[in-house]
Parts: structure tokens; sequence; C-alpha cells
């Protein structure tokens, strides 16, 4: 590992800026990286060398030339495997889109391009981000390089597992339920679910269009940031995309502060299912908070009780008809296409081939949720309670700034102990998901190490929508809090690789 | 399959009072399709006017096109319909390899116009008012054609084609409340419906409606009840009924056939069926066991569609005069019956009669013209009125031409078979043809001297006072001058030169 590979995204850019080091020298530091490791990790299921490569000699081209280089020209990234890229593979960790190249760019991929970032290959998830561990990938789990036997959270494991392994500085990942802060809390990493319509879903494949948010994911709050500002914004693509300016998020972070900030903390996430040291290390952050001047308010938000069952009929109803499509007619697997059999039974055989077992649950369990007779009593009343989680947070807002949160419940937990226990796994999104479910925003910072198994702990933000810049302020105030008090960021105590 | 002996029309309605529903697809002919960019252009090769949108590609996003829901509005207006403060899209899913998302993009239970109307005139003149249940917007599916079955059908394929070049053009589909009260009239009423939805459609400039294209297409419900029997009966629902003749032929065949099951005391399955142009007959397609369950619910990858009043309003005070107020209006300028403007409508040639007007023609002749003689080349070719090569404005002219005594009915003809034929304006084929009337006194004077010293026994028999013989010698004038001789003052002449008088 080189010093190239331990660098953040801000000091990486402005030596690529400056003309210390090449953008392509930078790559070619991070393509030996996951060459030395990533056989271990498994955090990519596609690595685009010449890709990354060719991105990177535009940039150095570019700064040769005398043009003015975007923040983070020049620095590689990991894309998660949903966002449609060009020419490049995109599996969405699926078999069912075995051979699909997406012949147009997600609209985050266009403006990574744009920005110089540097696409260094695409993640391992759980299939169509249908999970909490990776483990749901068609193409195998990823290894948390704290302990390569356990899991890095999902669904944007690899996102997580590339960052926590010095593969990449930066990372994509999505949120629809928690996809971005549950990985990032159990890699000790940063991960931020921006406000629901901050970042496009063009070209990202949907799992719950009313949910699914595309957001940062890095080492440090201000990287996050940075990256935060490169793909947000409105995008006219996108009907649910936000049409006003990107919260201030950069110059949030760079200036973190929590004095005289209303702080909440929600009775609802303790109690049974939480591990001690998870909330050992959130009341700790607590404490800090009010350390450092904010001001604590205990409030309680009794709807949550309700949000990860209303959680568990909108993203799979919403998830039956965006996987319809998936028909073997157009692109991806064709099972029994043998001249035989009709248009519906090579579909049918397809779809029995190409889905996971989890990702048939959830098409099972919305389409009965979806089904008439069955619809009021579901889907009906899971949009009541998500308009309830709604008016709980807004009355929350009323009282404080932000809400603080455990991320998840737990430390990363062995692969394969929550693999045939669906409801342990989905307790993973249990402090995530009310997020989703009102559109608000939130990011996951790494809090410390619960004492009992020596793993990360996440510290999650919440903050109102459109308020994405308050999460970096706290989030950049407690950063730098606890690295003084660590002496250095927490992830330099993970093991060797 | 079992065959029914069909039970006379007339029979039908003595026991039975037949329900209607109509389902209206309209195409709108807006430049881009309903959610994404791709051109909208018939004709176009397979599979060119697609993107990652309408192709259903993964990841792909809707975006509402503008002025589909503009149409949609103004079609809604146009229907006196209530134009909804705020609604959204729905998915309908169901699978179909046409259908590039395996859902379709459509309004549930929160359309866009609703409880409105629609008056329709029948051939007396009798005004009937179809009520509007809803018109919503949707997309439209993409096409398959079965290779290798009978006549195009899925069954025993070998394989299909899919075109999506269709998917994801905008629709809107109009449902009307139940029709009652018809009667023996039901199937021309459902005839003049389509028949004035079309017109109205056109004349609102959303869509050219054109059914021999698909741009408006019709499912026909039909059900009975005994006279004086408050519920309704099964239904059934003739699908994709494509031209205003089969829709009444259509719902003629379903009353009739109704009443036959009904009558051995057989009960109607709820199905959809099939109608055949060939026989006028209908027979048996899907049978819905059970209703289909499309699961709709609200398309979450699209906002809300919150139509403001100013606007509604705005849209509202800039419709234009509407079909049947129109015909009325025109039918009292041009002072004919309800009968003749049918006829007019039905030739397609209410509006070529209007510009010809606007161009300076009077009404009769304008009228006659378009009605009699382009009307029956048009048929000649099979081709419509409008897409004869013929202006208003030279009809205009031939009319002119014919009351300034220039040219009388036969020459017009000639000048507009000269002007059908290409070889230009009206002016300028009776310039090459020759075909003015010959009045100047020289040329008529020396045809009339012809006549007379070429036929002096008729010329005798003139002077001796047998004026009736004069049409010989007329005749002999038109023969000599090709018809282009004014007849009457050939007659003249010829009577003064002989001394004779009427």
């Amino acid at each position: 590992m080189t010093d190239l590979t331990r660098s953040t995204a801000a000091q990486l850019a402005a030596r690529i800026a400056d003309g210390t080091v090449s953008a392509v020298e930078v790559t070619q530091a991070h393509l030996a990286r996951i060459d030395a490791v990533d056989e271990k990790v498994h955090a990519f299921l596609h690595v685009d060398r010449e890709g990354a490569l060719a991105q990177a000699g535009a940039v150095d081209e570019k700064r040769a030339r005398g043009e003015k280089l975007g923040p983070l020209a020049g620095v590689p990234l990991a894309l998660k495997d949903i966002f449609t890229t060009e020419g490049v593979p995109t599996t969405v960790g699926s078999r069912i889109l075995d051979g699909w190249v997406p012949p147009y760019d997600a609209t985050v991929t266009r403006r990574l391009k744009e920005a110089g970032i540097v696409i260094l290959g695409k993640t391992n998830m759980d299939e169509f981000a249908m999970g909490s561990s990776t483990e749901n990938s068609a193409f195998g789990p990823t290894g948390n390089p704290w302990d390569l036997t356990r899991i890095p959270g999902g669904s944007g494991g690899g996102s997580a597992a590339s960052l926590a392994s010095y593969q990449a500085p930066l990372a994509i990942g999505t949120d629809t339920g928690g996809s971005i802060r549950q990985p990032a809390a159990v890699t000790g990493t940063v991960g931020v679910k921006p406000t629901y319509g901050g970042v496009s879903r063009y070209g990202m494949v949907a799992f719950s269009s009313s949910l699914d948010q595309g957001g940062p994911c890095a080492r440090t709050i201000l990287d996050a940031a940075l990256l935060h500002e490169v793909i947000a914004g409105h995008d006219p693509l996108d009907s649910t995309s936000i049409d006003a300016p990107v919260p201030p998020v950069v110059e949030a972070a760079r200036n973190g502060s929590v004095a005289g900030l209303r702080v909440g903390v929600l009775r609802e996430f303790r109690g049974e299912g939480y591990q001690a040291g998870v909330l050992q290390r959130f009341e700790e952050s607590v404490d800090l908070l009010r350390e450092l001047g904010a001001e604590v308010v205990e409030l309680s938000c009794p709807s949550f009780d309700s949000a990860l069952a209303a959680y568990y009929l909108i993203a799979p109803s919403e998830c039956s008809s965006n996987l319809a499509r998936f028909d073997a007619m157009r692109y991806g697997l064709r099972m029994g296409d043998d001249g035989t059999r009709s248009a519906e039974e090579v579909t049918s055989l397809t779809r029995e081939a190409g889905f996971g077992p989890e990702v048939k649950r959830r098409i099972m369990l919305g389409t009965y949720a979806l089904s008439s007779g069955y619809y009021d009593a579901y889907y009906g009343s899971a949009q009541k309670a998500r308009t309830l989680v709604t008016r709980d947070f807004e009355r929350a807002f009323a009282q404080v700034d932000v809400v603080v949160a455990p991320t998840t419940p737990t430390t990363a937990f062995p692969i394969g102990e929550r693999a045939d226990d669906p409801m342990a796994m989905y307790r993973a999104d249990l402090c995530t998901i009310p997020v989703n479910l009102a559109g608000n925003t939130a990011l996951s910072l790494p809090c410390g190490l619960a004492p009992e198994d020596g793993l990360p702990v996440g510290l999650q933000i919440i903050a109102p929508a459109l308020a994405d810049d308050r999460l970096y302020r706290v989030g950049a105030a407690v950063e730098a809090a606890f690295e003084a008090r660590w002496g250095h960021p927490i992830l330099e105590e993970a093991p060797a690789l | 399959m079992t065959v029914t002996e069909l039970v006379s029309y007339e029979d039908a309605l003595t026991s039975y009072d037949p329900v209607m529903g109509l389902e209206v697809h309209v195409e709108l002919g807006t430049k881009t399709k309903m959610f994404c960019g791709c051109a909208t252009t018939l004709g176009a090769e397979p599979n060119t006017q697609t993107c990652p949108t309408c192709l259903g590609l993964p990841g792909a996003l809707p975006v509402v096109n503008a002025v589909g829901v503009e149409s949609a509005v103004r079609i809604g207006l146009a229907l006196n319909c209530e134009i909804a403060e705020w609604c959204r899209f729905a998915r309908k899913n169901y699978f179909y390899p046409d259908m590039p998302k395996n859902f379709q993009t459509s309004q549930y239970d929160e359309p866009i116009a609703f409880h409105g109307y629609l008056d329709v005139e029948l051939a007396d003149g009798e005004v009937f008012r179809v009520g509007i249940e809803r018109a919503h917007m949707e997309e439209d599916t993409g096409k398959s054609t079965h290779i290798g079955g009978a006549a195009g059908r899925i069954h025993g394929a070998s394989h299909s084609l899919l075109d999506y070049n269709r998917a994801g053009i905008p629709l809107i589909e109009i449902v009307t409340k139940p029709i009652t009260g018809a009667g023996a009239r039901a199937p021309e009423v459902a005839r003049a419906y389509v028949a004035e939805l079309r017109e109205l459609i056109r004349s609102l400039g959303v869509s050219e409606a054109r059914m021999e294209m698909g741009q408006l297409r019709c499912d026909v419900n039909v059900s009975l009840r005994p006279h004086g029997r408050e519920a309704f009966g099964t239904r059934s629902e003739t699908k994709n009924v494509n031209s205003l003749r089969s829709v009444e032929r259509s719902v003629r065949f379903e009353i009739q056939r109704h009443a036959a099951v009904l009558g051995d005391g057989g009960t109607i399955v709820q199905e959809t069926r099939h109608f055949h142009e060939d026989n006028g007959t209908t027979t048996s397609g899907r049978v819905k066991e059970e209703a289909e369950d499309y699961r709709y619910f609200p398309e979450p990858d699209l906002v809300p569609v919150a139509p403001e009043r100013a606007w509604v309003e705005e849209l509202r005070s800039e419709l234009p005069e509407l079909p049947l107020a129109r015909r009325t209006r025109l039918r009292e300028e041009w002072g004919i019956s309800a009968h003749e403007m049918q006829s007019a409508l039905n030739a397609g040639a209410i509006d070529l009669v209007v510009a010809t007007i606007a161009e300076g023609a009077d009404p009769a002749a304008a009228r006659k013209w378009w009605l009699g003689e382009l009307a029956r080349r048009a048929n000649e070719q099979a081709t419509e009125l409008a897409a004869l090569p013929i202006t208003p404005a030279q009809v205009a002219r031939v009319a002119a031409l014919v009351a300034e005594g220039s040219l009388n009915d036969k020459l017009a003809r000639q000048t507009i078979e000269g002007v059908l034929a290409g070889e230009g304006g009206p002016d300028e084929v009776v310039e090459k043809r020759g075909l003015r009337i010959v009045s100047d006194e020289g040329a008529l004077g020396q045809a009339v001297d012809d006549a007379i010293a070429g036929n002096p026994a008729i010329a005798d028999k003139i002077r001796g006072g047998k004026v009736a013989a004069a049409g010989a010698l007329v005749g002999a004038v038109m023969k000599a001058t090709r018809g282009q001789a004014d007849a009457a003052r050939a007659r003249q002449l010829i009577l003064e030169r002989l001394g004779a008088a009427e």
C-alpha cells in the first residue's frame, strides 16, 4: 500500500491539481491495490482498468493544457453496480442481467465523468439492492475489511468495503432503507443518504422508486461532501428530482460546528435487539455533542415502531412492478428459448433462473400486497404509516435541528449468520428505514469500536429534507472531535489485509 | 363453440333494452412520446424511434409530456368534463412482450377529466346526450407481429417480431357512462358518438384521429336487460372495433346474439370478443373468469399533475367552436337539412366547403362541387376528399368561371379533371385545353352560318315556323365547337338568321 491509497480524496485532488502526482499514477496505485487485496475482499464485480486509465489520462492532459480541473478531478471512485455505465456491464448483483451492457450512462455516471472522477469499476451489492449484508449478490459475498468472515453491510457492501480496504477513496452507493448508511457503519466509513430527489435516479436501476436515493460514500466527511456536490442537483430526466440549488455541503463540511445546536435523541432507538457496545458508543456520542455545545433533547416518534413493517410492504410492492421488465425479451438472461416454448414460458423460466431467493420473496410479497382485495389492508395501510412517520419527523424537527441515532443495532455479523432468518436481517435497517420513508437526509460516520468485538459502530445524524448541509456541519465537528480523542481516523485500527 | 341462432334485431328489441359502454383510445398527435423525447412519426423503420425510457431499459425514468397533458385537458373541457385539481399516474401491471416495462403507465382512480357529456346528432337531426365517465392519460404499447401462425394470430406462430416505435405514444382513453335509453337506435347512437368524438378530436387539433391508422380505437361493451328492469345484464366487450361502420354493426350483432342466448335461457359470459369485418360477427376472445388483477398503484416515478385553475380557464376560453355547434350554425347559413349536413359530414366535406366559400364561392356551388364531382372522383380513387390534389381556392375559381358564364357544367368538369391531373390551376387548364365557352359573335356566327348552310332542310323547317327543329342546328354548332359554344346564344343566333321567333 502506498500513501496514495491512504490519502483522502481531497488530498489526492490537491496533489493532482498542483502536479505533484498524476491522475494516472493515482489510478495505477489504486488498481494495484485492487489487484493485491480484492481477491480476498471481493468488493468489485467488474474492474474497468482501461476505462479508468483513459479517464485519468484525460485529466492529466487537461491539466497539461492548463485547463481548470474540478475539485475531484483525477480521483478514483468505486461505483455501485446499480448505476448504468455505457459500454461497461451493469449487473445489479443479479444473474438476470447476465450479458447486458448498457447503451447509456446514468446521470450520476455522467456527472462523475464530467467532473473528471476516475471510475475504477463496479462494486458488489445485494441483488437489486435487497439486503443488508451483500450476501444476496448472485456473484458471492463481500468480506468486511475489519474481519473478512463478517458482512460488510448491504446492500452497498462492495462500495463500503472498497473504501475500508483502501481500494478507492470515494464510492457511490444507493440507500433505499439504509444501504449506504449501514455498510458505512459496519466498515468504519462515512455514508450519506441525501434528501430524496437530491441526486438523480436516472440510470439507477430501480428497486423501490419512492425510497431509492443515490449518495456519496467516503472515508471522511469532507470527501463525502465534495462528492455530494458533484452528483447532486436537478436532473430534467428524473421527475422526482428536486429543482432547487444543492445545499452548501462542502462549505458546511469545512466549517464543522454544533455550538448552540439542538440535537434530538429518540426513545424508540434503543432497547431490545441493540448490542450493548453499540448503545454505549452512541451514548458517548451524545455526551460528546453536549461537550461540543449542543443542547440534547429527548424525543419520541411512536410511529417508528411500524416503520419496518410499512417499509416491507411499500418497497416490495414497488419492486414487484419495477422488476417486471426483466422478462428476457429485450436484454439480459434468456432461458429456454429453443423454439418450442412460448414467450410467456421463456419469461417464466428466465425469472425462475435469474432472480435469487430474496428478490423472489420480495416480488411475491409485493405482488400480494398490491392485489385487489388486499391493497387497502397492506399497501394502503403502509402508506398511512409512512405519512405518520413523516409527521413524527416534522414534529421532531420543529423542536430540534438534527436527530441522532445509532445507524444500525449491531456491529458486523458473521457471514451466513442471518442468511436463513429474513426478519433478523431486516432488523439491521431498523434505525435507517424511517428516514427513507420520510424522504429526509441522514449520514453515518464512525463513533468508535464496540468494546465486546472491536468492530466499528456508526453514528447516524438525521436532518430534515433539503438540509443536507446540516449533516456535514455536525458530522465534521463530531469527526474532528473523535479523531482528536483517538489520535487518528478509526480505520487505521483495522487489521492489515 | 356453440353456434347460436341469432334473434332478429326487431325481436331482440321487443324483449330487451340495450345498454352500451364505449371505450375509445385516441392516439395524440404530439411530436414526442408521452414519457420520453422519442419521435412519433408513423411508418418509421421498426425500433428506430426508441430510447432507454420507452424500451424500459433498467434505470430509465419517465418524464411527462406537457403537450400530452394540455391535450388531455382540452379534450376533457371539450367533453364538458370537470378537470382534476390534482391527479396522479398509476401503474397498470400485467405481462405482455410488447409492453416494455410490463406495466402500462396510465391513470386509475384519479383521471385528469371526469363527469362530462357529448351531444351527438343522429341522421334525422335528433340530438342524443352521451355521458362521459372519464378521460385519462396513458401510453400505447409496442406492436407484435406474429410470424408463421394463421392470419397473424399468436396461436400457431413460430416467433414474433416486436416493434417498440409505438410504445409510449400518448393515448387518451375516453370512457362513456352506461348509455341507456337508445333503444333500437343503439347501434346508430354508438356510431354517431364515435363519429362525433372523432370530429371533436380533430377540431381540437390534438390528433388526426384516423381510425384506419389506429389513431382512434374503439372497444364496445353491450349488455341487455329486459324492459323495465333497472339492473344491467352481463356485458360483453368487443375489442378493437376500428371503423364507424363496424361500431354500428358490432353493436347490432351483439344485441342479436345476447338476445338469442338470453332467450334460450342461457347466460352471457363476461368476456372480450373479436369483431370480424368480413361477416359482421363477433367471436369469443378471452374469457374473464375473474376481473384481471392489474395491481394498480400510484406511479412513484412521476409527480402528481395539478393543472392550475387559471390555466384550465385559459384553455377553456381558447377552445374552438365545437363540431356539432358549428354544423348547426353552418346548416342555417347554408340553408340545408340535417340529412344533407350529415352527408357532408360523412363525405368529410365540411371544412372543404367552408374553405371554398371563404374563397368567394356561394354555398350551393361549393357544396355541389365537393359533394358531387369531387366526391365521385375521391370515391373512384378510394381516397379521402381532402386528399384530392385540388384546393378550395381552385374549386372556388371554377365556380366563379361558371358563374360569370365562362364555363358551363361540362367544361367545368373538364377543368376540374385537368386540375386533378396536375395540369395546373383552373385558369391554366382552361387556357391550355381551350375550354372557354365560345360566345364571341364572330366565331359563333360563323359556326351558326355553317350549320345553316350544311342543313338546308332543317333550316327550311325553321323558316317555316317549326322552332323546335332549332335544337338540331344547335347540336351541329356544339359539335363543330367541340362543346364550347354558349348553347343559348347559338340558338338565339339561329332563330335570328332564319327569321323565326320562339
